[in-house]
């Protein structure tokens, strides 16, 4: 990929390097590539060829699930109603998106700009974890078509799912339109953008009364089985609370794995400012981690006092409770206490790599492994509900992908001054030269001899965008 | 600068004043069946189980396989081998009989939906499929079912079974009491009729209390002295007699006597509170957290144009 970014051009404004022309959409799409570059790329990486493999293998067996049933695809456990759809796709991708509504909060009402480099990657990874946790969901439901029916058809208030339905759906909305204000920049519709910008506090908050209720609602349902749960990961009163708190440090841990990610696999991608910032940030994102699990591991421990388990920690289930602890939570907790202070931000990646697995390990436990831990049997998923699981994962990465290449996620969208006249550059300022798109302008005070008309400059740019900021 | 901050907290606060209506609108519907405990209705009906009658015969299961046009069994109803393994209800057997090995002896249970006062299952269906009917049964709507089977997860007997096998229509399947073909009508389901030992005695709930307790107390030492779903999730309209202990013959004696949507009560009751108030306080926690870059002169937005400049772009 990176070779064929030198050959053509990057998008990162409406117009080409020249300053005249504009993209059209289709090239936009295609990466400012040829169409023949573009399948050339895709044809070379060997990561398409792996994902071509698992839809091969996978997409024939999602049909087969709609077509042959549910009983096709899974052992049709009646005693574990939930498999892996939804103990690793609704349980496991949900606290891995709780990024969205933390770096929203942390940009937007704490007024923390210095994480907007980072802000994007969070509010996007927030949106898609939801939105397949939901497909996720829909390829577990019986009925999948009926799912508008808690909002339209038929009402059960008292149940904990109506609250996590209309949540989810709820909170979906806000998402998309936070995560919109890239699309419309993308798309070049800065109206859409200064509407959505309009009403970014109201959506931050809004957020975070949803995220609250129904990462914790998530929990809750397992309040509806309190002889079924392992009492060692049940707490009639806490539930929601150990659901929530761990979501916390699981959706900015996530944020560092993605950014981890997408820095080594999409360099050409990440502009300047993300780049040059995503150590510190990764820094400062594992200090919020480090407060998340350390208040989880003391709820944790409260939990078990509250209810008197001590008894349990020596049991074979005790065993299998305090390794979940050990390598998920206090493990990644003594990686962030030694690493940050050192300034060690690989020893933090490989942290936050870990409490993605110790959250995700979590609610698979908690859903599934210690589920009817009084049953003799346990249930192992089907092969076919494995490869389905692997398969929805996979389309996951290849639309986060598809996004992150296009639309300004990581990098900063350039803003071209409206109108021809404008678009000549104003003296001073340097043209970005062709072949080095990615190179940043030098601050105002580095050009010294002439800040007012950098600042004209400035002014300009903020003609068309109220506030002037980047992210929402 | 402060009229922008001004206008974002009234757009902040609008928006979280519709998320509230809506969620109060949820959250009283939660409160109103969360709040109390519903013992059952008063003409509500009931089977007493005595488990020192059964002999294991599975009349019972025959029954109720006609009744209810279940697909025909594997193994005959007189198949005896069935008791070699532990079974449960799934789509083609809404009622199972097992047996146990204790010091008495074998002694036979027949499992079937208990019919709770407070059923699990009909607290936790957020599309509202179940229903409690005033003659004592819990019902399933199938039109509006749409699959989650969170009622199979709740369900603490661990009685709703799923029609996995169908791709176009599953649907829960479990023991409705006879209700459309019988119960509603007066009569007695058709395993109560059916079975020739009288281990089963339909009636009013509350009179077969007393009637499990008169037992109780006229034969001393023949049952242990508990009525075991008297009590128990809130107390169900099935209840068995039993002569040896209830967890010697695969009850599940660590249930408590709360019904299970007291479990629930806790998270439910925070849910109008989170929507109150959040608001307010995280509008609040802007105003504070943004309030510091008014003073020198520099407002809220100046900060974010301060941190454009440091780090312009074209």
């Amino acid at each position: 990929m990176r070779a064929f970014v030198k050959m053509g051009q990057l998008v990162d404004s409406h117009y080409r390097k020249d300053g005249k022309k504009r993209w059209t959409l289709l090239e936009k799409l295609f990466l400012g590539l040829t169409p023949q570059q573009y399948i050339m790329q895709a044809l070379l990486n060997p990561v398409n060829w792996v994902l071509a493999v698992i839809f091969a293998v996978g997409l024939p067996m999602i049909a087969g699930r709609f077509y042959f049933g549910l009983n096709w695809v899974t052992h049709s456990s009646n005693d574990y109603p939930w498999g892996l759809f939804l103990g690793f796709g609704l349980f496991g991708m949900v606290p891995l998106s709780s990024s969205g509504f933390q770096l929203g909060t942390a940009c937007e009402v704490f007024g923390r700009h210095d994480l907007e480099p980072i802000e994007r990657v969070g509010l996007l990874n927030g949106l898609l974890g939801y939105f397949f946790a939901v497909v996720y969901l829909l390829v577990d439901l019986g009925q999948p078509w009926r799912l508008p029916y808690p909002m339209a058809v038929a009402f059960g208030p008292a149940a904990v799912l109506f609250l996590v339905a209309w949540h989810v759906a709820t909170y979906l909305s806000v998402q998309v339109a936070e995560v919109s204000t890239s699309f419309f920049e993308w798309i070049g519709w800065p109206v859409g953008k200064q509407g959505v910008r309009k009403i970014t506090l109201g959506l931050t908050v809004a957020g975070i009364i949803l995220s609250t209720l129904h990462q914790g609602a998530l929990g809750a349902l397992f309040t509806y089985a309190p002889g079924k749960v392992h009492p060692l990961w049940y707490s009639s009163s806490f539930q929601w609370l150990h659901f929530f708190v761990s979501s916390l440090p699981g959706g900015l841990c996530m944020v560092i794995a993605v950014s981890t990610i997408a820095r080594t696999t999409m360099e050409w991608r990440c502009d300047e400012r993300f780049r040059s910032t995503l150590d510190k940030l990764t820094i400062t994102l594992a200090k919020g981690a480090t407060m998340g699990l350390a208040t989880y591991l003391t709820i944790k421990l409260i939990g078990i006092a509250h209810d008197n388990e001590w008894s349990y920690l020596a049991t074979g289930w005790g065993a299998w409770f305090l390794l979940e602890m050990g390598v998920g939570v206090i493990l990644p907790l003594a990686l962030f206490s030694w690493a940050i202070p050192r300034n060690n931000p690989a020893i933090v990646r490989l942290g936050a790599f870990i409490t993605v697995f110790g959250i995700v390990l979590n609610r698979l436990n908690t859903a599934m492994i210690c589920f009817n831990w009084k049953l003799p049997h346990r249930e192992i998923p089907h092969w076919r509900e494995l490869i389905i699981c692997i398969t929805v994962f996979a389309i996951y990465v290849v639309v986060y992908r598809f996004i992150l290449y296009r639309l300004p996620i990581l990098y900063a969208w350039k803003e071209e001054p409206v109108g021809e006249t404008v678009a000549e550059p104003v003296k001073g300022v340097p043209v970005p030269a062709y072949g080095e798109p990615l190179s940043p302008l030098p601050s105002y005070r580095e050009l010294g001899e002439e800040p007012i008309q950098v600042s004209s400059y400035v002014i300009t740019e903020l003609g068309s965008d109220e506030s002037g900021r980047r992210g929402l | 600068m402060s009229g922008i901050t001004r206008r974002r907290f009234l757009c902040a606060t609008v928006i979280g004043g519709a998320i509230t209506t809506l969620g109060s609108m949820c959250g009283k519907g939660g409160k109103a069946w969360a709040s109390g405990s519903f013992e059952g209705y008063p003409e509500g009906m009931g089977v007493l189980v005595d488990l020192t009658r059964c002999i294991g015969c599975r009349t019972c299961e025959a029954a109720c396989n006609k009744e209810q046009n279940l697909a025909p069994p594997d193994r005959s109803f007189t198949d005896q081998s069935v008791f070699d393994t532990d079974r449960r209800t799934d789509e083609d057997h809404y009622t199972v009989v097992n047996r146990y090995a204790t010091g008495e002896g074998p002694v036979y249970r027949k499992i079937q939906c208990n019919h709770c006062n407070e059923p699990a299952c009909l607290t936790s269906c957020f599309v509202n499929a179940y229903t409690k009917t005033k003659e004592g049964a819990v019902v399933y709507n199938d039109k509006v079912c749409v699959g989650c089977r969170t009622c199979m997860v709740a369900c603490p007997f661990n009685i709703p079974a799923y029609s996995y096998s169908s791709a176009t229509n599953p649907l829960i399947k479990k023991c409705i009491f006879c209700h459309e073909t019988r119960l509603k009508n007066g009569r007695p389901p058709a395993c109560v009729e059916a079975c020739p030992q009288e281990v089963l005695t339909f009636g009013h709930r509350k009179d077969l209390i007393k009637l499990g307790h008169e037992r109780i107390r006229n034969s001393p030492g023949k049952y242990i002295d508990q009525i075991y779903g008297e009590k128990e999730v809130g107390g169900t309209g099935w209840m068995y007699l039993s002569a040896v202990p209830f967890d010697q013959v695969g009850f599940d004696t660590t249930l408590g006597n709360e019904p299970i949507i007291s479990n629930v009560k806790d998270f439910l009751s925070t849910v109008p509170m989170v929507l109150a108030i959040w608001p307010a306080l995280f509008s609040g926690f802007h105003l504070l957290a943004t309030k510091g870059k008014d003073h020198g002169g520099e407002g809220d937005d100046e900060g974010h144009k301060r941190s454009e400049k440091e780090e312009p772009r074209p």
